[in-house]
């Protein structure tokens, strides 16, 4: 640090690795959204569905109504919310991987949505000049609130009964779940919480494009918590942080780096099939 | 004695076998009610119908008076059908006392918010929900066992952990399948004891189970199930020699023999 202050250091470092300080936040709070879904057995590969209507509903209330940031917010977690609602009606009733590749078909009908909306999203141009208004504090401070909500609920009858619908959900059921409305009020918050990573996504990098909600993210944010481990909810966290910031850490590599990568998750997830933060959050006083 | 569970001409088809056809069964508020029958006679599946784990093909159920006939299970839980299974279904990576603490699920009142902000109210009720899971447990024999993780439990821990369970929601009918399958004579006494101190707490019983001195041991009355049907019904000693049971269970040979013997 040749003669730079702590403060300069640290205005330099987070000026260099803004976006991926920004990014390792924003992929907090979608490995959170995956968690929420797959904590009560489900599996969903939509979040980056809902994540995509969060970012466009944010980044339009901004650019085309000049709403003020602290109202776009919320109402960018509403909107993918409205839509869970609807599309959970008929989705949840199917279960494992027909649930996914119903969830896709959310993602890919959005996609081709946005492509020729033209006149409201910008076709496949996508949206730019987004003013940058999500900052790095708000980013964590959410992500922050978000853990400690779920560890709060995760240690009451919610979270009891979210785990037993995961372990056996016909005796969940016996034990008095009401599983529709756990299902659905799971997949509500899920997209809720990928709205917010959408609006704040879109809020820093002032770019989006109809590509970046598609499969592929859809794929990263189960990897996420996949790696993770759903057993307590900092663990999905932790997943997103090693699989976003593992490309920047291999970069030295060049162009092994990816071979490394894919490598990595394929190890953790033959040998730490509970991801890498295995623990279970205890659920009794 | 008043009728608590009421089913009427219930039935269940699964596509070409009807694996119950039309059985009626009453089960009198506070008695110990068994349900017997060869393999595959229906009696699992009654159960299953009984609470709501499948959907009737036809007939009525009816608890209490109320209607429950289409009633999704956890209605059934929050009116007071409880059960255990014949193979065990514990939430293994759960301890035990989180075992039994979700049992108490539709007994808890604390909102989302509360729990989410934990309010004292909340805090009060985890408190007391756990303090009264303990003594469900020291009621089975399971205090000591409060912490370990209920998969790493012996065998008949978990048949015990399951009936805690089950009584963690108040129920005033508890359905048991096979509670006595794969213990050993020391073991079924026990459970006899354990089931007679749940009669006393006025919670009323209804059983499946295979070995017949425990059933004639403990039931009020007996239902014989065969092939789907009600062949025979009534107290211990009048089901033990009734004709039809001991055909449906022994052949028509050993029957007609017996019957001879009797005879002479």
């Amino acid at each position: 640090m040749d003669g730079m202050t702590m403060a300069e250091w640290l205005d330099d470092f987070l000026f260099t690795y803004e976006t991926l300080i920004h990014a390792l936040g924003v992929h907090g709070l979608l490995a959170l959204s995956m968690y929420c879904v797959m904590a009560v057995g489900q599996l969903s590969l939509g979040q980056a569905a809902f994540m995509g209507i969060g970012a466009y509903t944010g980044a339009l209330l901004t650019l085309n109504l000049g709403l003020p940031f602290w109202l776009v917010l919320p109402l960018s977690a509403l909107a993918p919310a409205v839509v869970a609602l609807v599309i959970g009606g008929p989705t949840l009733r199917l279960s494992g991987v027909y649930l996914a590749i119903s969830t896709i078909a959310l993602g890919e009908v959005l996609r081709v949505l946005y492509i020729n909306a033209e006149w409201l999203t910008g076709g496949a141009l996508g949206l730019s000049g987004i003013p940058r208004k999500a900052d790095l504090w708000l980013i964590y401070l959410l992500l922050f609130l978000a853990v400690l909500g779920f560890w709060a609920v995760g240690r009451s009858k919610i979270g009891r009964a979210m785990e037993a619908m995961r372990e056996d959900e016909a005796v969940a059921g016996v034990m008095g779940v009401n599983l529709p409305v756990y299902k659905m009020g799971a997949l509500v918050v899920s997209a809720m919480l990928a709205g917010l990573a959408g609006c704040l996504t879109a809020h820093s990098n002032s770019f989006i494009g109809p590509n970046e909600f598609g499969f592929e993210m859809a794929v990263t944010i189960l990897s996420f918590a996949l790696l993770g481990g759903i057993g307590t909810p900092i663990a999905p966290v932790i997943g997103a942080l090693v699989l976003t910031s593992l490309p920047e850490i291999l970069r030295p590599l060049q162009d092994f780096r990816l071979v490394i990568n894919g490598l990595i998750i394929v190890v953790a997830v033959l040998f730490l099939p509970r991801g890498v933060i295995p623990f279970r959050l205890r659920r009794a006083p | 004695m008043t009728t608590l569970l009421s089913a009427s001409r219930l039935t269940k088809q699964f596509t070409g076998l009807l694996a119950v056809n039309e059985v009626d069964v009453e089960v009198s508020a506070g008695s110990v009610h068994g349900i017997i029958g060869p393999n595959g006679a229906g009696k699992t599946t009654l159960f299953n119908l009984i609470s709501g784990l499948l959907p009737l093909t036809s007939g009525t159920l009816t608890l209490d008076g109320r209607d429950v006939t289409s009633a999704p299970p956890y209605q059934r839980t929050r009116l007071g059908v409880a059960r255990t299974f014949q193979n065990i279904r514990m939430f293994s990576d759960m301890t035990v006392v989180e075992n039994v603490m979700t049992g108490m699920h539709t007994r808890l009142k604390s909102s989302g918010v509360a729990s989410l902000l934990r309010l004292p109210g909340f805090r009060r009720e985890e408190r007391a929900a756990r303090d009264k899971a303990m003594e469900l447990l020291a009621f089975v024999s399971l205090a000591d066992k409060a912490r370990v993780r209920s998969g790493d439990l012996s065998y008949g821990d978990q048949r015990r952990l399951e009936i805690a369970r089950a009584l963690a929601g108040d129920p005033r009918l508890l359905l048991l399948d096979e509670p006595a399958a794969g213990m050993n004579p020391t073991e079924t006494r026990d459970l006899g004891t354990l089931l007679r101190q749940v009669a006393k707490r006025d919670i009323t019983l209804l059983l499946v189970e295979h070995n017949m001195g425990f059933v004639m041991d403990l039931c009020d009355r007996i239902t014989v199930l065969n092939f789907g049907r009600k062949i025979a019904e009534g107290g211990p000693r009048e089901v033990r020699d009734n004709p039809a049971v001991i055909e449906a269970y022994l052949g028509t040979k050993v029957a007609a023999r017996l019957a001879k013997a009797h005879g002479a």
